[in-house]
C-alpha cells in the first residue's frame, strides 16, 4: 500500500494586504482550507491563474511560508516543526524563470555544489566529480563547472537549477511553472529530461503551470485551483476527458492547440477575476459561471467525490433536479450555446445522481 | 480585388552592438491585405519583435534598416521624417504591446489617453473624442464605459488593461494593426477572450493584423497567413493550414513535434526536441541558418543562399534544399524511427 | 562520419562561442570607461602623494621659519619664488607642499574611516531591514527618519564643541552621522534581491539566514555598496574640510586642506594661491572620487549590461 509522501489537510495561507490608501489592511486568503494527497511515484499538476493561490501551496510545502491553519506533513512529519536541513534533502524545488533563481554572481560548480555544502556533506573531495556527474545527467558539459550563469542559454540554466535540485537525491520535486519562461523547443528538452529523470530515481513530482498541455502531458493526476480552493481533482484521464467543474470545463476551452481551422474558443467565462480580498459570496467561482443557479451565490459548494477525485460544485449535488438547472446570465449572445450546454449538463448530472444511488 | 495593406521586400535590420554588427532581420519579404492576419512566429531573438518595430520606425538609435520597398496602402514609408512619421503611427498603423502596464501612462486617465490618440490625428472635438473612447470601450466589452474613462491604469486587471489598449489602438480606425506577443503576460482564459475579441474587431472594421508570438497554438488558431522567423530569416510562409498541415521546413516540423497536444500527444511519451540553440546573429552567415540544428544538414546547406522554394501552390514556400518529396520522405523516416 | 556531422562542426554555434566570463566584460568594461580611468589616476596620484608624503616632502609641514612665510608658488612672476618651495609658504613660513601632502593623508585617512564607521552601519541596518521587513523594517525607518531629521553640520558642531575636536572625534561624529544613504540604498537593493528566486532556492535548500545574507544578497548589492561606500566618503572628506575650516575640526598645527582654507581666509586677496591651493587639492579629491564612483555605477548597472 502506498503510502502519501506529502499530506496537505485543510491548509490556508493568510496575507494581510493594504485594502488601498488609508484604508488599513485586509485579509486575503491565498490558499483557504485546501486538502490534497500526494503518493510516492506520481506526479501531481496543480493548475489555475495567476493569483489562484498555487504558488503560495507550493511554498507552503516547500517550508518556505507557514500555513495560517491547518497542517503539511511531508513523510508524516509537519514541513514546519522539522529541521529545514531535513525538509530539504526530501524536497526540492524547480522555479519557473532560470535567469532569477541562479546567483549571478556564483559560477556554476558553485551552485550546483551548495546542496551538499548546506548539508554539510562528509567527503568534500567528491562534491566536484559529483556534481559533474549530475551536470552530466541533466545534459550540460562538464566544462561549464567554472562559467557563470549570464554565459548560458535560458535552458542551460534551467537544466543548472535541476542538478541542484537533484544532487541530494530527494524523493519529491516541487516544479513551479518549469517550462514557461522558456522557448518551445527548449521546454520539451526540460520536459523530457523531467520525464527521463523521474524513471531513472523514481521521483515524485508537483508541477504547478498554467499550461494545461504541458500537466495533461506530464501529470498522473491533476487538481484544479480556483481563488485559494481546489474545486476539482482527478486523474488525468478523467479529468481532461470529463471535466466536471464548470471552470475546468473553461480552462480546457481556452487551450489553444496548434490545430488550424479550429478557431478561437469562447469561454463565456465573464472578463474579471474576482479580487481576492472581497471575494464571491457562495461559490466563489459563480459570477463567472456559465451554468449558475440561484443557490450558488448562497452557499458554500459541497464537495462531491467523482470516479477519481472530487469536485466542489452545486451542480452535482444529490437534490439538483435536472430541471433546476437554470441559467440566470443574461446574455443574449450566449443563450444558443447555453441550452446545448444545459442539456449535457442535465444528463451528466443524472449519470451522477444515478451512479451515487447506487453506492 | 485585394487591397494591399503593406508590402515589404528585403528588409533588413542591423543593430551595432558592443560585440560587432547584429544582424536581426536579414532581408525578409512579406505583404498584408486587407482584412487578413498575417502571423510572425518564432522563438526569442529571431528578430520578430525588431521586425514589428521596424515597421513602425521605433527602432533604437543603434539600429539601421534598409529595405528594397516599405509600402503602406501604396505610399512609400521609407524615408518619411519622424514627424511625418508619428502622423502614420496611431492613425493609419496601431500597436498593442505585450504588457498592458507599462504601456499606458499610469499618470493619465483611461479616458485621457483614449482621447488624446485621437485629438493628436484627427481635428475633432474632446467631446466627439469622448464619444468615441466609450463607443469602443463598449466594443471590446468594457461594461461601464463611461464610468471607466476616469479610471486609472492601475485600478484595472491585466486583461481590462489589454482590452483598453486595443480599444486605443482603434481610435483612428486604423488600415493596419502590428500585435506583439499580445497575450503572452495573460492568463489561458483571458488570452481566449483576447484574441477572440481581436478577430471579431478585425472583422467588423475591416482591418488587417500582423501579430507576433512564440505560441504556435495562438498562431493556428487565429493566422490567415504565416510566416515562420528563425534565426532573422523566414524559414517557411503560407497559408495557416498549410504550414500547419504540411509543415515544410525542418525547423517548423520540429517546433511543431515539440508541442504536447491534449489527445494526440502519448500521455508521458518523449516529446520531439530541437537540439542546440540558436546560432549568433553576430556577423555574416552563409548557408541555412538552421543547419547546425538540423537533423537532415548536409553539405549544400552550408554554401550561398538558399533559395525559398514552392511546397505548394498558393503560396506555400519554405526555404531549403529539399525537395517536397524528400521532406516527405523524411518525415516519413522520422516517424517511422 | 557522415555529411551532415561535418556539416554541422563547420559552422560556429552559439555554443561555441562561449561569452567571456562576467570578470572579463567588467575588466573590459572598466578600462573603456573615461570617468573611471581618470578618477582613479587622479585618486591614485593623491593615495601615493599622501602614502609617500614623508619621502617626496621637500621638508617638513610643522617647520616655521618664519623669516621665509609668504612665499609664493614658482609659476607667479614674484621675485620671491624659489625652487625650494615650489607650492611657496604660509603666513608661518611652512612649506605649502609639504603641508599639502600631508594634508593628504589626513583628508584620505578621515574620509576612509568615516566611510568605514557609516558603512558598517548603514550596511548592516539596510541589510537587515531589507531582508527581514514588517517590524524590523518599521524600527530602522524610524531610526533613519530620526537620523535624517539632525543637520549633520549642526550636529557635528554641537558634538565637537561639547567634548573637544580631535582626528578620532572627527572620524567618529562624521562616521556615526552620514550612514543614512548606506541604509537607504542597502535596503531597497537587498529587498530586490531577496524577492528573486535563488534566493527562495538557498531557503529551500534548508541555508541558515546568516548564510543567505552574506553568500548569496551580499555579493549581489556588492556594486551599490562600493558606488555608496566611494559617495560618502567623498560626502565624509568634504564635511571634515568644512568642519575644519569653522575651527572644529582638525586643530592646528596639523595641515589639514580644510584647515589650510580656513587659515589662509584672511588673506586671500593679497596671497590668493594660499586658498586656491588646498581648494583645488579638495576638488581634485573629491571630483575623482566621485568620477570613480559613478563610472563603478555605469558598468556594474545592469541596464548597461547587453
Amino acid at each position: 500500500m502506498n503510502k502519501p509522501v506529502i499530506e496537505v489537510a485543510d491548509a490556508t495561507k493568510t496575507f494581510m494586504v493594504s485594502a488601498g490608501f488609508m484604508r488599513g489592511k485586509m485579509p486575503l486568503h491565498a490558499v483557504n482550507g485546501v486538502s490534497v494527497e500526494v503518493q510516492q511515484g506520481e506526479v501531481l499538476g496543480i493548475v489555475g491563474e495567476s493569483g489562484c493561490g498555487k504558488t503560495t501551496l507550493a511554498r507552503m510545502m516547500l517550508g518556505l511560508l507557514d500555513p495560517t491553519s491547518g497542517a503539511i506533513k511531508v513523510n508524516g512529519q509537519p514541513v514546519h516543526e522539522v529541521d529545514r536541513l531535513e525538509v530539504a534533502r526530501q524536497l526540492q524545488p524547480i522555479f519557473q524563470d532560470p535567469y532569477s533563481s541562479l546567483n549571478p554572481r556564483k559560477s556554476i560548480g558553485d551552485i550546483v555544489t551548495l546542496p551538499l555544502k548546506v548539508q554539510g556533506d562528509p567527503d568534500p573531495g567528491t562534491w566536484k566529480s559529483r556534481a559533474e556527474e549530475m551536470m552530466e545527467l541533466v545534459g550540460l558539459p562538464r566544462r561549464v563547472y567554472n562559467n557563470y550563469p549570464s554565459q548560458l542559454s535560458g535552458g542551460q540554466r534551467q537544466r543548472v537549477a535541476i542538478a541542484r535540485a537533484l544532487i541530494n537525491r530527494p524523493q519529491i520535486v516541487i516544479c513551479d511553472e518549469p517550462t514557461s519562461a522558456l522557448d518551445v523547443s527548449v521546454q520539451s528538452q526540460i520536459l523530457n529530461l523531467l520525464q527521463d529523470l523521474r524513471k531513472e530515481f523514481g521521483l515524485t513530482y508537483i508541477i504547478i503551470s498554467h499550461n494545461l498541455a504541458v500537466v495533461e502531458h506530464m501529470a498522473t493526476r491533476v487538481a484544479v485551483m480556483y481563488l485559494g480552493r481546489i474545486v476539482e481533482q482527478a486523474d488525468t484521464e478523467s479529468l481532461f476527458s470529463s471535466p466536471k467543474h464548470p471552470y475546468t470545463e473553461a480552462l480546457l476551452g481556452s487551450v489553444l492547440t496548434p490545430e488550424p481551422g479550429l478557431g478561437v474558443p469562447d469561454t463565456h467565462l465573464g472578463a474579471a477575476y474576482p479580487n481576492p480580498i472581497d471575494p464571491p459570496s457562495g461559490c466563489t467561482f459563480h459570477p463567472r459561471c456559465a451554468k449558475v443557479m440561484d443557490r450558488c451565490s448562497k452557499q458554500f459548494p459541497p464537495i462531491i467525490p467523482t470516479k477519481g477525485g472530487f469536485v466542489e460544485c452545486h451542480l452535482y449535488a444529490d437534490d439538483v433536479k435536472p430541471g433546476k438547472v437554470a441559467t440566470t446570465r443574461r446574455r443574449t449572445a450566449a443563450a444558443k450555446a447555453k441550452t446545448g450546454r444545459a442539456a449535457t449538463v442535465r444528463k451528466t448530472t443524472r449519470k451522477r445522481t444515478s451512479a451515487s444511488k447506487g453506492k | 480585388m485585394v487591397e494591399r495593406i503593406l508590402e515589404v521586400e528585403r528588409l533588413s535590420v542591423d543593430i551595432q552592438v558592443p560585440a560587432g554588427m547584429l544582424r536581426a532581420v536579414q532581408g525578409i519579404d512579406f505583404h498584408v491585405d486587407r482584412g487578413e492576419t498575417l502571423c510572425i512566429v518564432g522563438e526569442s531573438g529571431c528578430g520578430k519583435s525588431i521586425t514589428a518595430l521596424s515597421l513602425m520606425n521605433l527602432l533604437p538609435s543603434s539600429a539601421i534598416r534598409s529595405a528594397n520597398k516599405l509600402e503602406l496602402d501604396g505610399q512609400d514609408i521609407r524615408n518619411l521624417d519622424e514627424r511625418k512619421m508619428s502622423d502614420l503611427r496611431g492613425d493609419r498603423i496601431a500597436m498593442i504591446f505585450q504588457e498592458p502596464m507599462t504601456s499606458l501612462n499610469p499618470a493619465y486617465t483611461i479616458g485621457n489617453q483614449l482621447e488624446e490618440a485621437m485629438l493628436r490625428h484627427r481635428n475633432v472635438s474632446r467631446s466627439e473624442a469622448r464619444d468615441r473612447a466609450v463607443f469602443l470601450l463598449e466594443k471590446v466589452g468594457i461594461t461601464g464605459a463611461r464610468g471607466r474613462l476616469k479610471q486609472y491604469p492601475h485600478q484595472l486587471s491585466g486583461g481590462l488593461r489589454q482590452r483598453v489598449m486595443i480599444a486605443m489602438s482603434l481610435m483612428c480606425g486604423p488600415d493596419l494593426i502590428i500585435a506583439d506577443e499580445p497575450t503572452t503576460a495573460l492568463d489561458v482564459t483571458i488570452q481566449a477572450q483576447i484574441l477572440h475579441l481581436l478577430a471579431d474587431l478585425q472583422r467588423e472594421f475591416n482591418m488587417s493584423l500582423i501579430l507576433i508570438t512564440h505560441d504556435l497554438g495562438i498562431v493556428a488558431r487565429v493566422a490567415d497567413r504565416v510566416a515562420v522567423m528563425y534565426a532573422g530569416e523566414f524559414v517557411e510562409t503560407g497559408s495557416a493550414d498549410e504550414v500547419f498541415n504540411r509543415p515544410s521546413h525542418p525547423y517548423t516540423q520540429g517546433l511543431l513535434n515539440c508541442i504536447p497536444i491534449p489527445g494526440k500527444t502519448k500521455r508521458g511519451a518523449h516529446l520531439g526536441a530541437i537540439p542546440g540553440i540558436v546560432p549568433s546573429l553576430i556577423g555574416y552567415m552563409e548557408g541555412c541558418h538552421f543547419a547546425s540544428r538540423c537533423q537532415f544538414a548536409q553539405d549544400d546547406c552550408l554554401r550561398g543562399d538558399i533559395a525559398f522554394r514552392d511546397a505548394a501552390k498558393g503560396g506555400h514556400e519554405y526555404r531549403c534544399v529539399l525537395s517536397p518529396a524528400e521532406t516527405a520522405r523524411n518525415i516519413k523516416k522520422a516517424s517511422a524511427a | 562520419m557522415t555529411d551532415a556531422t561535418i556539416g554541422r562542426a563547420s559552422i560556429p554555434t552559439a555554443q561555441e562561442i562561449l561569452e567571456p566570463s562576467p570578470g572579463a566584460m567588467l575588466r573590459r568594461r572598466i578600462f573603456g570607461h573615461a570617468g573611471i580611468v581618470i578618477g582613479g589616476f587622479v585618486l591614485l596620484v593623491i593615495v601615493l602623494m599622501a602614502v609617500f608624503a614623508s619621502v617626496i616632502s621637500p621638508g617638513d609641514p610643522y617647520d616655521q621659519v618664519l623669516d621665509r612665510k609668504l612665499i609664493p608658488p614658482i609659476w607667479t612672476d614674484s621675485p620671491k619664488a624659489t625652487w625650494d618651495h615650489p607650492f611657496g609658504t604660509d603666513a608661518l613660513g611652512r612649506d605649502y607642499l609639504t603641508r599639502l601632502f600631508y594634508g593628504a593623508q589626513i583628508s584620505l585617512l578621515i574620509g576612509f574611516s568615516a566611510m568605514l564607521i557609516s558603512g558598517v552601519i548603514g550596511t548592516t541596518l539596510g541589510v537587515l531591514a531589507g531582508y527581514y521587513g514588517g517590524r524590523v523594517d518599521m524600527v530602522v525607518n524610524f531610526i533613519l527618519t530620526t537620523r535624517l531629521s539632525m543637520p549633520v553640520i549642526l550636529v557635528a558642531l554641537a558634538v565637537v564643541s561639547l567634548i573637544g575636536s580631535s582626528l578620532t572625534v572627527v572620524i567618529w561624529v562624521l562616521g556615526l552621522l552620514i550612514w543614512d544613504r548606506f541604509a537607504v540604498v542597502m535596503r531597497s537593493a537587498t529587498q530586490q534581491i531577496r524577492s528573486l528566486e535563488f534566493v527562495s532556492a538557498a531557503q529551500a535548500l534548508g541555508c541558515s539566514k546568516t548564510r543567505i545574507i552574506l553568500s548569496e544578497i551580499m555579493p549581489n548589492i556588492a556594486n551599490h555598496l562600493i558606488v555608496v561606500a566611494t559617495l560618502e566618503m567623498a560626502h565624509a572628506i568634504l564635511l571634515e574640510a568644512a568642519l575644519s575650516f569653522l575651527g572644529l575640526g582638525v586643530q592646528p598645527p596639523e595641515p589639514s586642506w580644510g584647515l589650510m582654507v580656513s587659515e589662509a581666509k584672511g588673506l586671500m586677496f593679497f596671497d590668493a594661491w594660499l586658498i586656491t591651493i588646498p581648494g583645488a587639492a579638495i576638488f581634485a579629491l573629491v571630483l575623482s572620487i566621485n568620477l570613480l564612483g559613478d563610472g563603478i555605477r555605469d558598468v556594474t548597472a545592469p541596464e548597461n549590461r547587453n
